[in-house]
């Protein structure tokens, strides 16, 4: 697949990579002061508080997993349709206005961190809701980037080979570049503010997110492992149907307790309890294909390894049973009313954050950049190296470690706080007082610690890997 | 192929994933507009006819709110203004706001709109949860308003000297690093006399919309740890 100069497609990718991996970094960073601070409350008081370094925490988080997905589009686009991506001046001009727009936003965050209740803070310092807290001028670009980038996509898509893959790429990112315009209103209606925030929120991580995952899983598979196109995206098409058929109104689960009304509980329980059910057909999907590609290969008498980028396809893996585990059980562990009532808002949410944005998202877009790696250096074969295994385990091992961590402290915190104290003030820093509530904490920090050792080695490993001669090229 | 099965047919599969999307975007637009209807603000006009509505009007801080148990629904629900023979809100028994209880709907709603507005701009969020929702490294403020600890018997408003609910919240709100109750404090963010008025207006407003029972409990276990 490698050419020996790097289409302009790819090199714009690698940049999105680039900047990805840098936000991802940043998102470690910040993580790990607002970790500190619920250990040490008085870590960096009234310099940068919990609030400000939590906000650069998920940003960044949000952001640098935008750029990575762009990234992995741009690398797939001209393998994919057989041409060259259309519109590709105008696709690095934006990434350049994506990136100062950031710079200008974090500065912000940093240093004005918060306004004056007027519509002025909104527009120029920040929104104050979270995930999106970028301010109004920031959305708009954002709009404008976003809009670039699926044009991008479509008239390439639309010029070259349709396959299943870029087919399903166009829909799926059209939705989510449009449901972006969800958050962009203000309202004194907290009910009605909420509604649409999980437009946003909702609709990305547990629908269109979902489905670029199995659009980038059927894209590894194939080029990684020579999986056979037409079983490849049958699968993706079904995946399609089950994410999006439980996703969208797996949204109700979300709508139990702001407002609305009761019948939310039904809907909600039912389509968020389906689903998991594509996570693990994603899993299975991924695995079968090895299997069956390696035993094809194995009859022919071959007993190479059809896998011609190991770290990669590490991660890959990663991703199909860490969706399932993260985004899956532990969120099926929260997603029924009868348990929500207490769960809902406490660590244990926190919990199933980390490890499902780490199961779903992180892993497959790390991956990504390996295959950016191998393509860029012309690696036929991409090994695992001492760096790779030890990041990968670490990085993965902290994050599981801290989603423990996080759940027992959200076990003390809904029977403490909620079931027995009944959710009051008092009531919450009795749960936070809680001995297994503080431990909770402090083996987050370590674990999260952990993670960020991992991050460096990762980083010196995607660095260095591509010049390292051990590789078969 | 003349024997081969639909169930493995690209088309089919591409043509079923179109549907079933279709469908469920379908049916959640439509609930959308069910549930706008139920959950659009009220006015003072319902307050006064006895008009219960989910998130009621601005003008609902004139009035005393409660949150206790329904029967019939099994869970915690907002009384607004007293309750009736059936123990819902009866919207008679009014509660004087920052001294008056005929706050006007104009004024009223700026009060909200202020209020809702600073807590965006501040970043409440990124510490606390709102009707469940941020982040929890803060108490929970979807019915802060009916704490105990802010009410006449409360520690917090004691803390702060006030003899008031809303005046005790509002003064924590602007000096908040002054009153610590914690080793972990609400650091300073320069909230204005006037802003923090606002919030509180907020806070009243949205301790008086429907959550279904959320948070169970709310208020109601006084001393069951330590016995006092």
């Amino acid at each position: 697949m490698a050419s020996n100069t790097l289409n302009e497609s790819k090199q714009l990718a690698t940049w999105y990579f680039t900047f990805a991996f840098i936000l991802f970094g940043a998102q470690l960073l910040f993580g790990l002061v607002a970790a500190t601070q619920f250990v040490m409350p008085g870590f960096l008081f009234e310099i940068l508080d919990f609030s400000v370094a939590r906000t650069l925490h998920i940003n960044a988080l949000v952001v640098w997993m935008v750029f990575a997905m762009f990234g992995s589009v741009y690398w797939l686009l001209p393998d994919e349709t057989g041409i060259n991506t259309i519109g590709i001046k105008m696709g690095k001009l934006l990434y350049w206005i994506f990136v100062a727009a950031i710079a200008v936003v974090v500065l912000v965050y940093i240093f004005v961190q918060v306004g004056p209740a007027d519509e002025t803070t909104i527009w120029f310092i920040m929104e104050g809701r979270e995930y999106i807290e970028a301010p109004r001028w920031a959305d708009f670009g954002i709009v404008v980037v976003a809009l670039g980038f699926v044009a991008n996509l479509f008239l390439t898509g639309m010029k070259g080979k349709q396959t299943g893959i870029v087919t399903v790429l166009m829909a799926d990112m059209i939705a989510f570049a449009g449901l972006y315009l969800a958050g962009m209103f203000f309202t004194d209606n907290i009910s009605i503010d909420q509604y649409w925030w999980w437009w946003v929120i909702h609709l990305w991580v547990e629908a269109t997110w979902e489905v670029f995952v199995g659009a980038i899983a059927a894209y590894g598979l194939i080029t990684m492992i020579g999986a056979h196109r037409k079983v490849v995206e049958m699968w993706l098409w079904i995946e399609v149907a089950m994410l999006f058929g439980s996703g969208i109104l797996g949204m109700g689960h979300h709508y139990f307790w702001i407002g609305t009304p009761e019948y939310w509980w039904e809907i909600g329980a039912l389509f968020s309890a389906l689903e998991p059910i594509p996570l693990v057909a994603m899993f299975v999907h991924v695995l079968y294909d090895w299997g069956k590609t390696q035993g094809a290969e194995e009859e022919a008498g071959n007993s190479a390894s059809v896998i011609n980028n190991k770290p990669a396809f590490t991660w890959f893996v990663l991703n199909a049973f860490g969706n399932f585990l993260g985004a899956g059980i532990w969120g099926f562990f929260h997603t029924l009313p009868q348990v929500n009532l207490y769960t809902h808002g406490t660590q244990f949410t926190s919990a199933h954050g980390h490890l499902a944005f780490f199961g779903a998202y992180a892993t497959i877009l790390i991956g990504m950049m390996y295959i950016a790696v191998q393509g860029k250096n012309n690696i036929k074969v991409l090994k695992n190296t001492k760096s790779s295994i030890w990041a990968v385990s670490m990085i993965a091992g902290g994050v599981m470690g801290m989603t423990v961590a996080l759940t027992i402290a959200g076990y003390v915190q809904v029977l403490v706080s909620r079931a027995q104290m009944g959710a009051t003030w008092a009531g919450y820093f009795d749960g936070q007082a809680g001995m297994w509530f503080a431990q909770g904490m402090d083996w987050r920090l370590v674990m999260g610690l952990v993670t960020f050792l991992g991050f460096l080695l990762l980083a010196k490993d995607l660095l260095t890997t591509g010049k390292n001669p051990v590789h078969e090229r | 192929m003349a024997n081969k099965s639909v169930w493995s047919d690209n088309r089919f599969w591409q043509r079923t994933a179109t549907w079933v999307t279709g469908f469920a975007a379908v049916l959640l637009i439509w609930l959308t507009f069910d549930t706008s209807a139920q959950i659009s603000m009220g006015t003072d006009e319902d307050l006064k006819q006895g008009v219960t509505k989910r998130v009621p009007g601005p003008t609902v801080i004139n009035y005393k709110i409660e949150y206790l148990m329904d029967a019939k629904r099994g869970h915690e629900i907002p009384v607004i203004g007293g309750k009736n023979a059936e123990g819902r809100s009866a919207f008679q028994e009014k509660e004087k706001f920052f001294g008056r209880d005929d706050w006007t709907e104009e004024e009223a709603g700026a009060l909200l709109h202020l209020g809702k507005l600073g807590s965006q701009a501040k970043n409440c969020m990124n510490c606390h949860t709102l009707l469940g929702n941020g982040a929890y490294y803060a108490p929970d403020l979807t019915k802060a308003w009916l704490d105990p600890a802010w009410g006449p018997e409360g520690s917090l408003q004691a803390m702060t000297g006030k003899n008031t609910k809303e005046e005790a919240m509002a003064e924590f709100l602007q000096h908040p690093s002054q009153y610590p109750t914690h080793e972990r404090m609400m650091p300073d963010l320069g909230i204005t006399a006037d802003e923090a008025k606002g919030l509180v207006a907020f806070l009243k407003h949205m301790s008086s919309i429907d959550t279904n029972g959320f948070p169970r409990n709310f208020g109601k276990i006084q001393g069951a740890v330590h016995g006092k």
